[in-house]
């Protein structure tokens, strides 16, 4: 288990790489001088060139990677042109609103999504799977930033029972993480069924039924955990998902994140902060999906790790 | 898989097949297709939208960017404006009418794009195996690595926002699943006793590629494709509703969302009915990509 976690770290470095070149070349491929973007539109010669220097710009473009990597590597991304505060303290300070929206859309999304899955497989072309499914196709169709629109007018605005910006009680949590994790309740849904359905008709679980164990410790004990396996894989890349969704739902609920940071940054050029939010990003989703294959080895211990 | 076109027999077999009743591949899809009411109401819709967005500029009532109706700024449906009025002034259904071209322009342009791009990597990957494959899927996973509206940011913050470079970002995220997709299907393909006997008859790569591993991948491909073209009309929307995409007055529903934010409270029907419009779209080509798919796979039968 232990050399298989080494194993794993390590193969990530190349990708982590790939990805650090990537978002150090960007700053390259913006249109204009980074310089000029970094000292405003109306500064002279005399300052741009100052500019310039104080940002390494003017030096070798492996020597600046060299130096991009070994700070960010500690941690220091430079300052916001925006705000001209420290990067990571921008991002810190935005990190946990992001962090707990995300964890929150999640454990609703798993719990409502295998509820979904599980009670459509069993009752597999009967009324609940196909409420349950017609269920699911919705929340995989509607868009998050029109569903958000949509719960704030009628539990905010016309009912008055929940708040409708900000993040500061955990009523403010309810809309948002539920307008984020619908598509994932959603995809959850689909493949726990699917999952399930295959399972249900393997050969274990004829004997188990046959030896006069009740249908449901059949279905919760012998089939899930069976089911579970392709599951838990697309738990993680939903992740990624709630990562990239937090962006247009922090929009809609002007929520405090990581997500409305990238888009005021990307409205108006701050490349420090996109930047070191890209790799933040990546890097979280890279862990996710660490963590994904660790967890296999818990669900399913027939995955040896060699 | 294997008929050739052309091939005399072959067309008259398929004449006979038709006739008589025997099962070619396509007769097989269609028939286990057709048995799916859902999927042909989808399949419906979808071709009245086409059509609808082929034929706006002459269906739509009023002009989409340039009719101001300033007695009825904000007022809900009526006669005159089906679906309302925005605060503008302009009439919501001619909007979406005009907006319809522009969502299924960008969700089959950039599927389109991603698709053949992918494709072709994942055929080559796939097929010559070694260095080339390591290389692309590497790519691939590091493209997965980002989440899709993530890179679609990063490519319209370098290319500047309009909906050309939407449908640049937003395809950019369909090559990864298309490559892997390619790639998977062209491994196993390759080594199946027809393509060894197309090899041994003298056939070159490029001939054994195009024309005997590629057809043997249409039908996952067409799945992917329609299930895509959803998640993709909804990314495009959705960075126009960030807006980053489609610049006003342009009709684009995300961007109608966006510009209905400002006046939510007294005009809720200016953001109900480009919700609407994009559910339901997203809605028809998922529902015709589960249709399709059980169409095909060939797994579905057992049950």
């Amino acid at each position: 288990m232990f050399n298989y976690f080494i194993k794993r770290v390590l193969g990530l470095t190349p990708t982590l790489l790939i990805v650090a070149v990537l978002v150090f070349l960007f700053v390259h491929m913006l249109p204009g001088d980074p310089a000029v973007l970094a000292a405003g539109q109306d500064a002279d010669q005399a300052t741009i060139a100052l500019v310039r220097q104080d940002l390494g710009l003017d030096k070798p473009l492996p020597e600046q990677f060299v130096g991009f990597f070994s700070n960010m590597v500690t941690g220091d991304f430079g300052n916001s042109l925006r705000t001209r505060r420290p990067v990571s303290t921008e991002i810190s300070e935005r990190f946990f609103a992001t962090f707990t929206l995300t964890l929150a859309s999640m454990g609703w999304a798993v719990f409502f999504g295998m509820s979904i899955g599980v009670v459509s497989a069993v009752f597999r072309n009967r009324w609940p799977d196909r409420a349950g499914m017609t269920l699911a196709v919705s929340g995989i169709s509607f868009p998050s930033f029109a569903l958000g629109m949509l719960l704030m007018q009628v539990f905010s605005v016309k009912l008055g029972w929940l708040p409708t910006v900000g993040a500061d009680t955990w009523k403010h949590y309810i809309l948002p993480s539920l307008t984020l994790g619908a598509a994932v309740a959603a995809v959850m849904a689909r493949f726990t069924r699917a999952s399930l359905v295959e399972v249900i008709q393997e050969d274990f679980v004829r004997t188990a039924r046959a030896k006069g164990l009740q249908e449901r410790v059949v279905i919760l004990h012998h089939a899930l955990r069976n089911a579970l396996i392709p599951v838990v894989t697309m738990m993680g890349l939903q992740f990624g998902f709630l990562l990239g969704g937090s962006i247009v739902v922090e929009s809609v609920f002007n929520w405090p994140g990581l997500g409305r940071l990238l888009i005021d940054s990307v409205n108006s050029r701050d490349y420090p902060v996109i930047q070191a939010l890209v790799l933040l990003f990546s890097l979280e989703f890279i862990l996710i999906n660490l963590a994904v294959d660790l967890v296999y080895g818990l669900i399913n211990p027939t995955i040896r790790y060699k | 898989m294997t008929s050739t076109p052309g091939d005399p027999t072959v067309t008259v077999s398929a004449a006979a097949a038709a006739a008589t009743g025997v099962r070619t591949p396509w007769s097989e899809f269609w028939r286990k297709f057709r048995k799916q009411p859902v999927a042909m109401g989808a399949l419906a819709f979808v071709a009245l939208l086409v059509l609808l967005a082929v034929f706006a500029p002459w269906i739509a009532p009023y002009d989409a960017e340039n009719f101001f109706d300033y007695d009825r700024l904000n007022t809900p449906p009526s006669a005159a404006h089906w679906f309302g009025v925005d605060p503008l002034g302009r009439d919501i259904l001619s909007r979406i009418l005009m907006g319809s071209r522009i969502s299924l322009a960008a969700g089959f342009f950039s599927v389109a794009l991603g698709g053949l791009v992918g494709t072709t990597l994942g055929l080559l990957a796939g097929y010559y195996e070694g260095w080339w494959d390591r290389i692309v899927m590497r790519i691939s996973d590091v493209l997965f690595a980002f989440p899709g509206i993530l890179l679609a940011l990063g490519v319209v913050a370098i290319l500047g926002s309009s909906m050309v470079n939407v449908v640049v970002a937003v395809s950019v995220f369909s090559v990864p699943a298309f490559a892997r997709l390619v790639r998977g299907q062209t491994l196993a393909l390759k080594h199946m006793t027809y393509v060894e006997a197309v090899r041994s008859i003298g056939a070159s790569n490029w001939t054994i590629v195009v024309r005997h591993i590629l057809p043997g991948t249409i039908s996952s491909i067409v799945v992917y494709f329609t299930m895509r073209l959803g998640t993709s009309i909804i990314t495009a929307a959705s960075l126009s509703f960030l807006g980053m995409g489609a610049q006003p007055p342009m009709p684009e529903w995300g961007a109608m969302l966006n510009e209905a934010r400002a006046d939510m409270v007294n005009a809720p029907h200016v953001a109900l009915f480009p919700s609407l419009a994009i559910f339901f779209t997203v809605l028809a080509f998922n529902l015709l990509g589960d249709g399709l798919r059980d169409a095909l796979d060939p797994k579905i039968d057992r049950q």
